[in-house]
C-alpha cells in the first residue's frame, strides 16, 4: 500500500510538470491555432531565469588569500558574494539560498515579455500559414533558443537547489498511520504539486470569472463573431500567449531544484507534453490537465519493478501505448471536441 | 476556434520525413593509391579530433579539444612542452611527428554513433586525417573504432568505459588509454568492503544501454565476490530525466546501498533525486544507507553540486595526482586555460602523445607499424604512473583512482578527493575474460587501408 501511495505521489509530481506545459500548449493552440513546438524552450528559459537569479545573487568580489594556494600553487583567489558583503554573511547567505523563490517574481515579467516578443515578432506572421510551417518555425526557434542558452550557460547541468528550509523530506506515512519512513516525500516535490495546482486553478479562474477571460473563451469558440462585435481579440490572444509563456516559465523555475537544469530540458518534456495534449483532446484545457496527471501516474506505475519485470520495457512505452488506446477508442482524446484539428 | 488544416496523420507524416532525413546512413568508401591510407606527402600531417561539440556532453568535448590542441602545440615544439619532458619515451623532440608539422581538424560526434561516424569519415576522406582521437561515449567509440578499422586509420579512443570497446568489439586499429568498467569494479570493491563492510545489500539502477549493462555486470561481480547481496538490478531508459519512480522502490526494498550505473545527465539527476528522498539520511539493516557512483567525472560532480559529498566512485585520472607527469600536465594545461584538466582531457592528451611517439618509434605513419609500436608498450610520465598498452586487446593497464565527493571543497575544482590509488595488479584480467568476449574476441588483422 505504501508503495502504491508513493507511486501516486510520484505521478502527481511528474504530472504537474506535464499538466503545466500542456496547459500552455493548449491555451496557445486554442486561442491562436498555432502548434507551438517552442513551448518546451519556454519551460527551459524559465528554469534558466532561476539560474540567472542564482548567479546574480552570487556575484562576487575577489580577494586573495595568501595563506592558501590554488591548483597551480598561486595564492588562492577567494570569491565573496556582494550580498554577503552588504548584508553580512548570514543574511547574505540566506538571500542566496532563496534564489529559486526569488526567481519566481523575476521570471513572471521576463516570461510575459518573451511570450509577447515571440508572438508579435515571429509567430503572428505564421497565423495564415499551414500548420506544418508553424511546426517548422517554432521547432527551429526552440533549437535557436536552446543554442543561445548553451552558449551562455554551457551544456552541463547547473545545480540550483531549493532553500535549505525545504531540503528534506516529509514523513507522510506517520501522518496516515503507516510505519515511520514508509512513505517519505521530498518537501520541494510536494510544494511543486501544490504550486502547479494553484497555477492551474488560477488560469481556470481567470478564464472563467473575469471579463477578459470571458472574451477570450468567446474568441476561442468563435473568433470571427467576437471580432465583428468590435473587440480586438488579437490583442487579447497575444496576452494569452504571454500568460501561456509565463505558466511554462514558472513550471521551469519551480522544477530547477528537482533536477538541475540544462539547455535541452525543454525538449525532454516537449514530446510527452504533446502526447498529453492529444490524449487530453486538442484544445481542451481540462483535458490537458487531466491527461497530464493521468499519464504522470501511469508512467510512475510502469516504472515499478513489478511492472518492468512483468512486461519488460513497459516504462518506456506506456505513455504512447495509452495514447494509442485512447485515440483508437476516443479519436478526439479524453475531452476533445468535434472540429478541432480535423479536416 | 480557428479552422485547422493539419490532421494527426499529416503531423505524423511530417515527423517521419524529418526523422528519416536525419537518420540517413553513412557509407564509407576508401580510395588511395598510396602505401597506406592518407599517407602524408607534404610537410605536415593531419590528426582528426572527433569530440562532442554539441549535445549533452559538449562541455566534456570542449575540454577534450583543449587538451588535444595543447598536445599538438607541444608536439610542434610550442608552449612549455608539457609532458614531453616527463614522458619516459624520449622519441618526441618537439619538431612535429617524423619531422612533419602537426595540424588538426575537428569533428562533432554529437554523442550519436551515426553523426560520429559521419564526422570521422569526413575527416578521413576530405581532410586526410591519419588518426582519429576523442569522444565521450562507448557507443560512439565502438562505432568510430569500427569505421577506422574499415578505413585503415588508427583510432585512439577518448572517454569510453564500457568493457566492449576493448572486449568483444576490440579492433586491431583501435586503442584505449581510458580505464573500463571491470577495472572500476575491481578498484572499488576493496574500498567498499573497508568502508561499508562485507555484509551489504545492493540495489542497482542502470542506464539501459551497452555501457550501463557492462558496468552493472562488473560491479555486481566484484561486490558479490566480497559477500554483498544484489537485491535488485533495474534498467532505466537513457532518456529518463526524473528518477523518482525508480528511487522510491529502493526505500522499502531492504537494500542498504544504491549503486548508480549512470553517467552524465542521468547520473546528475538520479543522484540528486536519491538525495532528495533522503536515502543518505536513512538507516537500513542497522547500517547507514550509502550511495556509490562507479564512474565519476569532474563535470558530473559539478552538475550534482552538494549532492556528491561523501559519495564514492572511480576515475581514470584526477589532476590532484602528485606524480611528475601529472604535475607537468596540470601546470601546462592550467597556465594556458586557467583551470585544471578533467580526466577526459587527460586521456585525449595522453593518446595524442602516445600516437605521435609510436609513429616516431616505428619510423612510419603506416597504421600497422604504429599499432605494432603501441602493442606491449610500457611507459610512464603522462600522469597515470606506470602504464602498459597490452598487445592482446589494446587496453591500457595502470593504477585506478577511487575518489569521493569532498566534504569541504575550497573551489569548484576540488569537489572530488582521491581516497585510494588502486595498484594496477588488482585491476588486471586475462584478455579472454568472459566479460570481454571470452575466447571468441579477437583484434582481427591490422588494416592499412590502401
Amino acid at each position: 500500500m505504501d508503495a502504491i501511495i508513493l507511486q501516486i505521489l510520484n505521478g502527481l509530481d511528474k504530472g504537474s510538470a506535464y499538466a503545466l506545459i500542456a496547459l500552455g500548449l493548449t491555451l496557445i493552440f486554442g486561442t491562436l491555432g498555432v502548434v507551438n513546438f517552442a513551448h518546451g524552450a519556454l519551460f527551459m528559459i524559465g528554469a534558466f531565469c532561476a539560474v540567472t537569479v542564482q548567479r546574480i545573487l552570487n556575484l562576487s568580489v575577489t580577494t586573495v588569500d595568501e595563506s592558501r594556494t590554488d591548483f597551480l600553487g598561486n595564492p588562492l583567489k577567494v570569491q565573496t558574494p556582494y550580498v554577503e558583503n552588504w548584508f553580512g554573511p548570514e543574511i547574505g547567505a540566506a538571500i542566496s539560498d532563496w534564489s529559486v523563490p526569488i526567481a519566481i517574481l523575476f521570471s513572471i515579467p521576463i516570461m510575459l515579455l518573451i511570450g509577447f516578443i515571440m508572438e508579435r515578432g515571429l509567430i503572428k506572421h505564421f497565423y495564415r500559414r499551414p500548420h506544418a510551417d508553424q511546426i517548422l518555425v517554432t521547432f527551429g526557434l526552440a533549437i535557436v533558443l536552446q543554442e543561445v542558452i548553451k552558449y551562455f550557460y554551457g551544456a552541463n547541468p547547473i545545480p540550483t537547489p531549493a532553500p535549505e528550509a525545504f531540503a528534506g523530506s516529509l514523513d507522510l506515512g506517520v501522518m496516515f498511520g503507516f510505519d515511520p519512513n514508509a512513505i517519505i516525500y521530498p518537501y520541494w516535490r510536494l510544494i511543486y504539486f501544490v504550486f502547479a495546482a494553484l497555477i492551474i486553478g488560477g488560469v481556470f479562474a481567470f478564464l472563467q470569472f473575469t471579463t477578459f477571460g470571458m472574451v477570450v473563451r468567446a474568441g476561442m469558440a468563435d473568433r470571427e463573431t467576437v471580432g465583428l462585435l468590435g473587440i480586438n481579440i488579437d490583442r487579447r490572444f497575444t496576452i494569452m500567449f504571454g500568460i501561456a509563456a509565463a505558466v511554462a516559465g514558472l513550471a521551469g523555475v519551480m522544477y530547477t531544484p528537482i533536477n538541475p537544469p540544462n539547455y535541452h530540458m525543454g525538449m525532454d518534456f516537449l514530446v510527452l507534453s504533446f502526447v498529453v495534449v492529444v490524449v487530453g483532446g486538442m484544445g481542451s484545457l481540462p483535458g490537458a490537465v487531466l491527461a497530464g496527471f493521468l499519464l504522470g501516474i501511469l508512467e510512475s506505475f510502469a516504472s515499478t519493478t513489478w511492472a518492468t519485470t512483468t512486461i519488460p520495457g513497459i516504462n518506456q512505452i506506456i505513455i504512447y501505448l495509452v495514447a494509442i488506446i485512447v485515440l483508437l477508442t476516443r479519436p478526439r482524446g479524453l475531452m476533445g471536441r468535434k472540429g478541432v484539428m480535423e479536416d | 476556434m480557428s479552422k485547422s488544416t493539419l490532421t494527426r496523420r499529416g503531423l505524423l507524416k511530417t515527423s517521419a520525413v524529418a526523422g528519416a532525413g536525419v537518420a540517413l546512413p553513412t557509407i564509407f568508401t576508401a580510395s588511395s593509391a598510396a602505401a597506406y591510407m592518407n599517407e602524408p606527402t607534404g610537410s605536415s600531417v593531419t590528426l582528426g579530433f572527433n569530440v562532442p561539440q554539441t549535445g549533452p556532453y559538449a562541455d566534456e568535448g570542449a575540454d577534450e579539444l583543449l587538451a588535444q590542441k595543447l598536445a599538438v602545440e607541444h608536439l610542434n615544439g610550442e608552449g612549455d612542452g608539457g609532458c614531453l619532458s616527463t614522458f619516459t619515451s624520449k622519441a618526441l623532440q618537439g619538431n612535429g611527428i617524423l619531422g612533419k608539422k602537426v595540424e588538426f581538424v575537428t569533428g562533432d560526434t554529437q554523442t550519436k554513433s551515426d553523426a560520429a561516424r559521419a564526422s570521422a569519415k569526413s575527416m578521413i576522406e576530405k581532410d586526410g586525417a591519419i588518426m582519429i582521437n576523442g569522444g565521450s561515449s562507448s557507443g560512439v567509440a565502438v562505432a568510430v573504432q569500427g569505421l577506422c578499422q574499415e578505413a585503415g586509420i588508427i583510432f585512439m579512443a577518448g572517454l569510453t568505459h564500457a568493457n566492449d570497446t576493448t572486449g568483444k568489439d576490440r579492433k586491431a586499429n583501435g586503442f584505449r588509454h581510458f580505464f573500463n568498467a571491470y577495472m572500476s569494479g575491481a578498484a572499488l570493491a576493496p574500498v567498499l568492503a573497508k568502508e561499508m563492510g562485507e555484509d551489504r545489500r545492493a540495489y542497482h539502477l542502470t542506464a539501459d544501454y551497452n555501457w550501463g549493462w557492462t558496468q552493472e555486470e562488473s560491479i555486481v561481480a566484484s561486490t558479490e565476490a566480497l559477500g554483498w547481496e544484489t537485491v535488485n538490478t533495474v534498467k532505466t531508459p537513457l532518456a529518463s530525466t526524473d528518477f523518482s519512480s525508480y528511487i522510491t522502490p529502493v526505500l522499502n526494498s531492504g537494500a542498504d546501498v544504491l549503486v548508480l550505473n549512470h553517467y552524465g545527465g542521468n547520473m546528475v539527476n538520479s543522484l540528486t533525486n536519491a538525495i532528495q528522498f533522503g536515502l543518505l539520511d536513512k538507516q537500513v539493516n542497522g547500517k547507514d544507507f550509502k550511495i556509490v557512483v562507479p564512474l565519476y567525472s569532474e563535470l558530473m560532480a559539478q552538475g550534482a553540486g552538494e549532492n556528491i559529498k561523501g559519495v564514492l566512485g572511480s576515475m581514470n585520472y584526477n589532476w590532484q595526482l602528485e606524480n611528475e607527469g601529472s604535475k607537468a600536465f596540470v601546470k601546462s594545461f592550467g597556465e594556458k586555460y586557467g583551470k585544471p584538466p578533467s580526466n577526459s582531457a587527460q586521456t585525449c592528451y595522453a593518446q595524442v602523445l602516445l600516437y605521435a611517439d609510436a609513429c616516431e618509434r616505428a619510423g612510419t605513419f603506416n597504421p600497422c607499424g604504429v599499432a605494432e609500436a603501441l602493442e606491449g608498450f610500457e611507459f610512464d610520465g603522462l600522469g597515470n604512473g606506470k602504464t602498459l598498452y597490452r598487445a592482446e586487446d589494446h587496453q591500457c593497464f595502470k593504477d585506478v583512482l577511487v575518489v569521493r565527493g569532498a566534504q569541504n571543497p575550497s573551489s569548484q575544482y576540488d569537489t572530488l578527493e582521491i581516497v585510494e590509488i588502486t595498484p594496477v595488479d588488482q585491476v588486471m584480467y586475462p584478455p579472454n575474460h568472459p566479460m570481454f568476449g571470452g575466447d571468441e574476441a579477437t583484434l582481427g588483422e591490422c588494416n592499412a587501408g590502401a
